[in-house]
Order: C-alpha cells, then structure tokens, then sequence
C-alpha cells in the first residue's frame, strides 16, 4: 500500500563534477540524520575534474546501515545535468517503482524519456527546472540544494525541513539562506505537481 | 557527540582530542581530509602545544615523527599506498627504535599500475614492519581505534598503524560518535616516554647492534608484539568502560559459534558479508564471519579457537601476495595448522573494484557447496586475461600488462597518427 | 722620500723575519699569556666532550676533529642544552659500537636519509614543549647530506626549522669503502671512479655546491668552515648558535684513509685547500655572502692535491698536468668569485 514504506531507502544522484553532486548526497544524509534516520553517503570515488560525469550515492535505513557496496537499485534518481542523458547508462538498476528527478526546463517526454514514462510509474518520475530555481536565489544554476528540496516532496522519506537544515549547516549566511530558499521553492513546485503526496 | 559526518572528519577531529603535540601532514589521496581537518583545527586554535609540520614528502613525515617522538612528543601522521612504501625504511626504524608513534593507514592500492582506490595491499605489503596493525569496519571504529591506539602505542613502546579503507570509510559520511574531549584526556595518560632525548639526561639511542645481540633485540621486538595480544583486548575493555561501546581487540566474530562455513575478512566488506550472512541464515545456511581486527600481532591462538570448529574457512582478502595467493589467508592457515578443514581464498576488491553483495551471496553460496577454486578471484574477466596470456605465450611484446589490455581493446593508438 | 735611516730598517727587517702565530688560543699555539676567554673552547678544561674518547675513527680523521670542534663550540652555546640527530656514516658508526657510545650528549641515529628530517622533528617537539630553550643539531657526512638527505634537508631549509646542520664533507662514502658522492671533486680517484683507461677520476662538470644551494634557500646563517681554523669553525658555530631558523655549516674534513693521505697531514691538507682557493671558506647571512676567509699565502693545487694517492694519477710519468691545470683554474675562479687574495698589505690573520 502507499503508507507502508521499506525501511531501506537508496538514492543515486548522477551529474558532473563541479555541480555538488558528492555535497548533495552528503546533505540528504545529514538531512535523514537530523530525523533520527541512519544515513550513509559516498561518491564514485572517481579521479575528480569538473566536467566530468560523478555518481554519489546515498542510503537511508531506519536501522543501521552495515554494507558499503555502490547502490545498484536505486529507489530514487537524481540527475542534476540533462546531458548525461545520452552519455551515461544513467538508468542502470533502476525499477518501475523508482522515483526520478531530473534537473531541466522541458518535461521528460521532451528529452526522449517517453519510454521511461511508459514503463514506470509515471508520477513518480519529474523533470524540474532546478538549475532556474537555483540562479533566482543563489545567483549560479547549481541545482543541488533545489533538488534535494524537489526529493524531500517526491518521495515523501524527508520533510523540508530537515533538508533546510542540513544546507544551512552546510553553508553559512547569504549561501545557506539562497540554497535553503531554492530548496523550498523546488519542494513548493514538485508538491503542487504531485499533488497531495507530500509533507510539508 | 553524534554527528552525521565524513569518515576523515571524525578521524581529524579525534586525533586532535588525543592531543598529539607534533603531527605531520605530507598529502595523499585518499588521506587528504585528514591532515586538512587537523590543520583546521590547530589553526583555529582548538589545539595547544601541537607544532603541525608541512613535509616535502612521506619519508620526511616519519621522520620527523621518529624525531619527535624520541624527543618524548605524542605523535601522529597519516599516509597510504605510494606514500607508506616511501616510509618503509623509517617504518621499521620507528618500531626498532620502540617509537609509540600512531599513523592513520587509509588503505589504497600499490603501483604500478597506479590506482587511488581502496585495497589492502599497502599495510599487508608491511605487515612485517614491527608495527601493530588494527583495521577497522566502519568509521566508529576507525574513530574509536585512534584512541585506544594511543593508549596501546604508549603503553607498549611500539608504533601502531590504524587502517581504515579508503574512500570506503574516509570518504563517507555516516552517523559518528566522536568521543568528547574530556573523555578522552581522561582515558590518555600523559605521554611519558621510557627513553628520551633530554639535555638532562643525556643518552645514544639508534646504535649499531653486531651479530653478537641482534638476534636478542629482535627477539625482544617480537616477544612485545606478542604482548600486545593481552594489552589490545585490554585497551579495548578499558574503551568500553569508558565509552559504553565495544570497539576494537583482536577479533570479532558474526553468527559463527556453530556455523559450518566462516567466512574470514578485515575492514569495511565485513558490512557486507554480514548482511549476506543474514540473508543465508534466513535461508537456512549454516554460515557466519570472523572479523580480524588486529592484523599484526596475529592472534594465531585466537583465530584457532574461533575457527576449528567449523567444516570450511573462506578467506576474502583485499590484497595478493604476487607469486603465491592470499596473505591473511596464509596467516590464518598458520592457525589452524593441523585441523582438517576447506580452505578457500578468495580475492576480492583490489584497485577499488566494489564488493556487491549479489557477488557475495553467488560466492558463498559455491562454496557452501564446495564448488570452489582453493584460489579464486572475485568477479575477474576471466576472459580478457586469458586473451592475454595467450597472446603472451604466443610471443606477443613484452611490458605492463595494463598497457597491453588496453591495446588489445582498441582504447590506446599505440601509434602517432 | 726616503733617507738612510728608513733603508736601514726595512733591511733589518728582511734580516729578522717576522713571526706571526696563527690559532693563538688553541691547542696549538700556547694559552698561558693570553686572556682566558680568547681561547678556544677546545683549549679549555670545561669543554663538553660531546664526542668523547674511546670512539673507533682512523687515526687523522678529520671528521671526529671536526665533530668534536663543532658539538663543543654548540655545547658551550647552548649552556649544554644540545641534542643531535645523526645520518649514517663513519660518525654514527665509529661513535657508537653498541654497547659503547662516545656521545654525551642526547643523541639520535635514525637513517641515512633523514637526519635533517628527524632534527626538525626534535625541534618541532621542543617547542611543542615550550622546551626552546634546547636547540638542535642534525649532521652528517656529504652522503647523507648532498645526496641523499638532499631531500630532507631542502625540506628543513625551506621550512625554517629551527635547527643547525652540519656536513662534514670528507668528498666521498667513506664508510662503504669510499665510494663517489655528490659532493666528490672532479678527477678525485673513488673506489667506482678509478682512472681506468681514458677515465681519469671523477668527472668534470658534475656535483653540487650545497652552500649556495642552502643559500638560495634564503637561510638565515650558512657558513663553511675546515678543521684547520679552529677559531674560524667555533666562531661560526658561535654565530650559528645565536641565530633562530635553518642554519647550515659545511666542514671540510680529509680522511686520510679515503683519500691515501697521511694521517699527520689532515690539518695541513685542510688548510691547503683553503690556501690554494679550491675550498673557498666564507660565511653569509640571509643568502648574501658577507665575511670571506682570505687567502693568506697563495698556493698552487699542486701542493694540496700531491699530498693524496687519489689524485696521483696525476702526476708522475703518464701524468696529466692539463687535468692539473683545470684543477687550478676552479681554484682561481674561486678566488676570483669570493675575492680570496688579501688585497696588497693586507696582514691576513
């Protein structure tokens, strides 16, 4: 049923380097860890250079977490750079139950994702303009903190809140302030989108 | 306090609250936010009486500390693979000088061909340095091991190398309990050093030692690592008393008590062994885990009485003694010399290749049923290097092997065009 | 002008050749008319014996002068408050026959490598301590200081550590059985550069001059010294000692044994290497060269370089008096370079 949700929740969060793709799933654990959640996150461990695509991962458990290896089912997908669409196997693993979150001005069917919203749970699948949201209050299309904020709506596993938290931990003054704002602009939208999901 | 945190983060933060009065950093990944942490906080003035040196190179960092602590400094340093073997000659002068000088290990592959990703080769490449070897599972134990390590390194006069994986653990933010400071300082007793560099006191330490008491003095090297078998599980309780969490000793074992097969690691894949145990338990399979926890000293007698009673011992192991197999395994075969058993090696994770636990379960589940190589690797393309011993026995050109694979699969030119 | 009278004098001084003492205040020249505090510290009863007797070093060698002088001279400055680390060489290995030991000092002996590394570290714990007012001594032969120490010891410079280091440059591995090191002059016969065939020795237009090198450090003090001058090598340890940072002496040192010399010629060789220009000797602050050691009685090499079986390939009948000539002319820019010749009259003391 909707309300019975597994404990194990696990997120891949896909992008380039530079665009705070590590920090994103560094955040999303500290935001389950503020809710008494036990959260691991970790990056591909790649040679780092920006530009190039990264993969980081995050685990959310109500229980502690004992393996370590990559996530390779993911039950939520972040892609915070439309074009690793075509160049990396960005939908490896993941389920018709998953959700996706996808960083883009156009609707998924518009970036060639008909199929994905045939097979899958089309209401569980968005693309948001995180990278706009981002530049109104942040002044730079980094869409990390936006798209966490997008999460905590779509999947319902954080409340705004605590993904408000985790930024303003993380960044200080006008930057935390800015990604905290981004944030909740992004939940604001992907609630009304899915409609009655959500907490708030 | 519980945080939600990087493994090196907390690593950093602790090591400060053992108060070391030297630390040198010389950077390498993936130990790099460790010394970075550590600098933060001696530059923001958390703590006092450290000198934190910049070295121009890893030989230089232990040597600075061997220095150091001969002059009756608590000392610390942090280094891996390329950096570790560049050590190697101080390494083994620090544990025949009987420096208690604590180093963080954050485990990466050996070059060539270079790799910055997590295995074991580097410490179990000098397990034989004399220096006492803890690996930890998971960042709170990392965390926790750095103390006792202090504790253990001062007690006995003997360095001791913490390992943690690197990236694994380093790089992973997870939920930490960094003791407090207060705690901690109640739990280190000032450093005071059984020889020391004092104008005071004057006296020749580092002389050369003839065929006519060498053999003593190594003798008295080993018979104190041997000691370390009682101290480690003593320091261990003691951290428990203190902290209310067990952390660290010589072993830990996961479901094995009756189990028939045992699977053998060390480090961070034990997370994962133990959630594939849970699933085969659940399935009815008789099998379990023995964490090693102190690598050097071996606990031979230890493992022995863990491991005799069950019908068949996996050994999976991040590292691979060129030449001839498995390292842990080999140790762990020492202890159950004489028993009747099914051994298996298996090595898994060099250069960074992530352990699944499908490939566990697939694993384990063969050997279970004795379907097993006494050697195996897990989850090589066992295609491609056959491909290329066949070149190679076919006269093929001479080199690294890495470069070749690659030329073989089309991805380097070999050629300017 | 002149007149009879003044002919006079200047003829009865041609006649009385004037005596000057050199080394007054030293073990040479006597103490007993002199005031106390011009001696040497070698001269007097309470020197340290930092490095004491019983040590195993050949007889002449010149390190165990130069690290008696220097560690004395260092002691006395420090108020006995002196620890030092040690490369391996002949000075670790002759001071330290376990279970003997001539220091009486506190002493380190870790690698070949890294004395300059682990004499940081003792100054790192020092003042970690609060301890400063114990200083540090790193030293070793040109081996471990000009190869390979190199790296530890660019390290130690280029992070001001408080420590003063000291090579004592005997040109050579000595302790391996005297092998070429960076710091091995050209045609020098090592036993791995013989003169064999049409090799003559060492090579020309190879090592390192580390006194400049540790000057473009940018160090507070760097000074060379030989075992000749006492005065001049406790002096500059002196000096060294009154100063806080990086510090570097270079020692020149002979080794009676590595170099096939006599070893009652040690001090003389020391000084003719001085006297010919091949050994420029000087001191300089913050990498500018300040006092220079003059030249007192200028020297053709030849005199220094015939007194050592290494270089007596040569002379002699299959001799090569061009080699010889190029020799000189490294001594003669030296002189050139440092401006070594006492200017005219100038009494060089």
């Amino acid at each position: 049923m909707e309300g019975e949700k597994p404990s194990r929740f696990e997120v891949r969060i896909h992008g380039r380097g530079g665009q705070g793709v590590v920090t994103a799933a560094e955040l999303l654990s500290v935001a389950a860890f503020e809710e008494g959640h036990h959260a691991q996150a970790f990056p591909s461990f790649g040679s780092e250079r920006t530009g190039a695509p990264v993969v980081s991962f995050c685990r959310l458990d109500a229980v502690a977490i004992r393996t370590r290896e990559p996530v390779a089912e993911p039950d939520a997908l972040i892609v915070q750079d439309p074009t690793l669409l075509h160049q990396v196997d960005l939908f490896s693993g993941f389920g018709t139950d998953g959700y996706l979150l996808l960083n883009s001005g156009r609707s998924l069917a518009e970036l060639g994702l008909a199929d994905l919203l045939e097979r899958h749970r089309s209401e569980r699948l968005l693309a948001v303009p995180a990278g706009e949201i981002a530049r109104r209050h942040i002044g730079r299309p980094l869409p990390n903190a936006a798209l966490l904020g997008g999460f905590a709506a779509l999947t319902g596993r954080l409340l705004l809140q605590s993904v408000q938290d985790a930024i303003r931990q993380r960044f200080s003054g006008r930057a935390g302030e800015g990604n905290a704002a981004a944030a909740a602009d992004c939940f604001e939208l992907v609630s009304e989108r899915v409609g009655g999901m959500s907490r708030a | 306090m519980l945080k939600q945190t990087e493994g090196s983060a907390a690593v950093a933060e602790t090591v400060v609250a053992c108060r070391p009065e030297v630390v040198c950093a010389y950077p390498i990944s993936p130990q790099t936010h460790i010394v970075e942490g550590i600098s933060d906080l001696v530059r923001a003035g958390e703590l006092e009486h450290c000198e934190y040196m910049t070295v121009e190179s890893e030989f230089a960092a232990m040597s600075v500390c061997i220095g150091a602590s001969a002059a009756g400094a608590r000392t610390y340093t942090a280094t891996a693979s390329q950096g570790l073997l560049y050590m190697a000659e101080a390494l083994f002068n620090a544990s025949g000088l009987g420096l208690p000088i604590v180093m963080t290990v954050a485990n990466r592959a050996i070059g060539a061909p270079i790799n910055i990703w997590n295995d074991h080769s580097d410490a179990m490449s000098q397990r034989d340095s004399g220096w006492i070897q803890l690996y930890a599972e998971t960042n709170q134990e990392a965390v926790d091991l750095h103390v006792q390590a202090f504790k253990l390194a001062e007690q006995l006069s003997l360095p001791v190398m913490v390992c943690m994986d690197g990236f694994i653990l380093t790089h992973a933010y997870e939920r930490i309990d960094i003791p407090e400071r207060d705690a901690v300082h109640s739990f280190l007793p000032p450093f005071e050093p059984n020889q020391v560099l004092d104008p005071a006191d004057p006296m020749t330490i580092g002389a050369m030692v003839g065929p006519e008491a060498y053999t003593e003095v190594k003798y008295l090297a080993h018979a104190k690592q041997m000691q370390a078998l009682d101290t480690i599980p003593t320091v261990a309780e003691e951290f428990e008393a203190a902290f209310g969490r067990p952390s660290g000793g010589l072993l830990r074992g996961y479901r094995f008590e009756d189990a028939e097969t045992v699977i053998v690691a060390l480090g961070s894949v034990l997370g994962t062994i133990e959630d594939t145990i849970d699933e085969m338990r659940a399935d009815g399979v008789s099998i379990g885990a023995l964490a090693i926890k102190s690598f050097r000293p071996f606990p031979l007698g230890e493992v022995r009485d863990a491991l005799a009673g069950a019908k068949r011992v996996l050994v999976l192991e991040k590292a691979l003694a060129i030449g001839i197999g498995g390292i842990v395994s080999a140790n762990v075969r020492i202890a159950l010399s004489g028993i009747q058993q099914y051994g298996y090696t298996v090595i898994a994770g060099l250069g960074g290749r992530p352990i699944t636990g499908a490939s566990l379960r697939q694993l384990f589940d063969d050997a279970v049923a004795d379907r097993l190589q006494p050697l195996t690797f897990l989850d090589m393309d066992t295609e491609r290097v056959e491909s290329e011993l066949k070149r190679l026995a076919e006269g093929g050109r001479s080199g690294g092997h890495a470069e070749n694979i690659l030329r073989e699969a089309g991805i380097v030119a070999g050629r300017p065009h | 002008m002149s007149n009879a009278g003044d002919k006079s004098q200047a003829e009865a001084e041609k006649r009385h050749q004037r005596v000057r003492f050199y080394q007054v205040g030293s073990n040479v020249v006597g103490n007993r008319l002199l005031d106390p505090e011009q001696r040497t510290v070698q001269a007097r009863t309470d020197r340290s014996n930092a490095i004491t007797s019983g040590h195993r070093a050949c007889r002449g060698c010149g390190e165990a002068l130069g690290a008696r002088y220097v560690l004395d001279a260092a002691m006395r400055a420090s108020g006995g408050k002196l620890v030092a680390a040690n490369a391996t060489g002949c000075l670790e290995v002759f001071s330290t026959p376990f279970p003997e030991s001539s220091w009486q000092l506190p002493w380190i002996h870790s690698v070949f490598g890294n004395a300059p590394a682990v004499a940081s570290g003792v100054a790192a714990a020092q003042r970690a301590k609060g301890r400063e007012d114990v200083r540090v001594i790193g030293q070793g032969g040109d081996g471990g200081t000009v190869d390979i120490g190199f790296g530890c010891l660019s390290g130690m410079f280029e992070r001001n550590d408080d420590v003063l280091y000291v090579c004592y440059d005997n040109e050579a591995y000595m302790n391996t059985g005297v092998q070429r090191s960076g710091a091995t002059p050209p045609a020098a016969r090592t036993a791995n550069t013989k003169p064999i065939g049409e090799h003559l020795g060492n090579a020309f237009g190879q090592g390192k001059d580390v006194p400049r090198i540790a000057m473009a450090h940018g160090i507070p003090y760097v000074a060379t010294a030989t075992v000749a001058e006492q005065h001049d090598l406790e002096r500059k340890v002196e000096t060294a000692m009154g100063i806080r940072g990086a510090r570097y002496i270079h020692v020149f040192v002979p080794c009676p044994l590595g170099w096939g010399s006599q070893s009652q010629d040690t001090i003389k060789l020391a000084r003719l290497v001085k006297e010919t220009g091949l050994f420029p000797v000087f001191e300089a602050f913050d990498g500018e060269v300040g006092e220079v050691s003059k030249i007192r009685r200028p020297t053709p090499v030849e005199e220094y370089l015939k007194l050592q079986r290494r270089y007596a390939h040569l002379f002699g009948k299959n001799g090569h008096p061009e080699i010889v000539e190029r020799l000189q002319a490294i001594a003669d820019r030296n002189i050139r370079e440092y401006g070594l010749s006492a200017d005219d009259g100038e009494e060089v003391r």
